[in-house]
């Protein structure tokens, strides 16, 4: 569904992706493991179009994406969940969602039964509707992120470390709620540090070092892998 | 309860305006109201980029004369139906506000408001010596007043009152309507973060464009009633001193609130016409009144106190809460 083929990536002289390939197929979780600068958000902007590549292709079912504008790929149904739960702090809880309907905004009816369907995957969400988004937990906040990313009905959504600086208690229900959209037919490329939980649900994995993408495999592949447990399991 | 208070609230500002020229038979006093009523106008079009959407526009004053340029031009020269010259001139300044926003808006921040006020400049300096069209330094005279409506008279100034004052009622209900749509949160949105919006899939080159569009769209409605309210226009009208004014009255009044244009327009006309006899050492309280403002409440009147309000509401539910645990 999904494929990048030999991405490069430069932020002025410094290359922060140095050709990465990388492949999620329809229906999939698939997770990019990584310490910090290792490119993994780099990758997320780069194919959501906020970032241009140098070279290398994107392609999202055999159609080239790279170089396109981030509202035109939206529209084609990638939708990034921005790291560091990025709201509108001021507007309220019911605004915020609405915002990310905007590419439907023309179909009022079928906005509505989408926000019907973020209230029930978070029904906290529905009692909070009005308030300001400033003024939720981290947890909550990081769900309305991802309600807001699915009120544009993605194909596809790009989730940049939804479980960063959350208890662990509220991490486990974000990856069973990231299990649930998958299982309604959302594909998912999820970064994260949390390589365990990461894992526990993905079908297959990416470990990026400094731009460059060093170990690759299934699922079970990477928790055996004594590399990667060592790096990113604990264990 | 709010919802109350704030139509109540309302209700009672209409009545007052539409009762003042009765109770202050003043001709002077419904003159200089009439005309911050106009300045309001221009003031919500500049508010509606500058605040909402985040680009702090300095040629506001080049579309307000625009607008007021093309009524005189169109009435006087062309000697066109006044109310088409009226609903022409508005029109005119969007086209070329569409045709400036296109490249303005390429640039960001600091940059857009140092490119607008050279756009304004411009302006200014094209109405000042493009003698054979726009009577260069002498301005353009005879401009008339807005014709009758039927019956309706409207060439009294106790008459132009209650139209201007109309028109503004009409510009505060549309931007109302603007800023709570879907269109105006992603105004909002890009003012916050452009690149979150994008990634949302609103396109911020579209969105902006609109903006800065109806903004001048305001701007060159409020200056079409200047000169017919005036009926004598000169390039003075887009000098950079104007669209200073615009920005104090805006600041002051609280950037980015739907009030603020309003309180802060007619709070600095009353001040400077109380200031009268200072003359031009009136600015010397402006200025540092102005750097006190920026520095202390940036929201401005209206801006502080809505979150005055907020912090007491917070307090409020806090111990609200709390007292729910203690019993």
């Amino acid at each position: 569904m999904l494929k990048l083929v030999n991405l490069t990536v430069k932020y002025g002289n410094f290359e922060a992706l140095h050709r990465v390939n990388l492949e999620v197929d329809h229906g999939e979780i698939v997770v990019l493991l990584g310490a910090n600068g290792a490119g993994k958000s780099t990758t997320f902007q780069t194919i959501s179009g906020l970032n241009k590549p140098v070279s290398g292709h994107i392609m999202l079912n055999g159609q080239s994406i790279a170089g396109k504008s981030p509202d035109k790929i939206v529209k084609m149904g990638i939708v990034q969940c921005a790291e560091d739960r990025k709201l509108f702090q001021q507007m309220t809880v019911q605004e915020n969602l609405m915002l990310g309907g905007y590419v439907h905004r023309g179909k009022k009816s079928r906005l509505r039964a989408t926000l019907q369907e973020v209230f029930e995957l978070f029904p906290i969400l529905y009692e909070k509707r009005s308030n300001p988004a400033g003024s939720l937990s981290g947890g909550q906040q990081q769900m309305l992120a991802i309600g807001r990313a699915l009120m544009a009905k993605p194909e596809f959504m790009l989730l940049d470390e939804p479980s960063i600086g959350l208890a662990p208690l509220i991490v486990e229900q974000m990856f069973k709620s990231i299990q649930q959209i998958n299982q309604e037919g959302t594909t998912i490329l999820l970064a994260e540090q949390n390589a365990n939980a990461a894992l526990s649900i993905a079908d297959k994995g990416y470990v990026y070092e400094s731009g460059k993408v060093v170990v690759q495999g299934s699922a079970e592949e990477l928790l055996a892998n004594e590399e990667v447990r060592k790096a990113y399991v604990g264990a | 309860m709010a919802v109350v208070n704030k139509k109540g609230l309302l209700f009672v500002l209409i009545l007052l305006a539409i009762i003042f020229p009765l109770i202050v038979p003043n001709q002077y006093y419904i003159h200089i109201l009439t005309l911050a009523f106009i300045w309001t106008i221009a003031v919500y079009g500049l508010n509606l980029l500058s605040g909402y959407t985040g680009y702090l526009s300095l040629a506001h004053a080049g579309f307000f004369a625009i607008g007021a340029y093309s009524l005189g031009l169109l009435t006087v020269k062309v000697e066109l139906n006044y109310w088409l010259a009226f609903m022409l001139s508005p029109i005119i300044t969007c086209i070329i506000g569409v045709m400036i926003g296109l490249i303005a808006l390429r640039t960001k921040e600091h940059f857009f408001a140092i490119y607008t006020l050279c756009v304004g400049y411009i302006i200014y300096l094209i109405i000042d010596k493009w003698d054979s069209l726009t009577g260069g330094v002498r301005g353009l005279i005879g401009i008339p007043a807005p014709a009758d409506i039927g019956f309706i008279s409207l060439s009294t100034p106790l008459s132009q009152y209650y139209f201007v004052f109309i028109i503004l009622l009409l510009v505060i209900f549309t931007v109302y309507r603007i800023v709570h749509s879907l269109t105006g949160r992603s105004f909002t949105a890009i003012r916050n973060s452009e690149p979150l919006a994008q990634s949302l899939g609103i396109s911020p080159m579209r969105n902006k464009l609109t903006s800065f569009v109806l903004s001048t769209f305001y701007a060159g409605l409020a200056g079409a009633l200047y000169a017919s309210f005036i009926r004598f226009i000169g390039p003075e009208i887009a000098y950079t001193t104007i669209t200073f004014d615009l920005l104090t009255y805006m600041i002051v009044g609280g950037i980015g609130t739907l009030s603020g244009p309003l309180i802060g327009t007619l709070l600095i006309v009353w001040l400077s016409q109380n200031l009268q006899f200072l003359q031009d050492y009136r600015m010397l309280i402006f200025g540092p009144l102005l750097t006190l403002i920026i520095i202390f409440a940036p929201g401005g009147i209206s801006g502080t106190f809505l979150q005055w309000r907020a912090r007491r509401k917070e307090k409020q539910r806090i111990n609200m809460t709390t007292m729910k645990k203690q019993a």
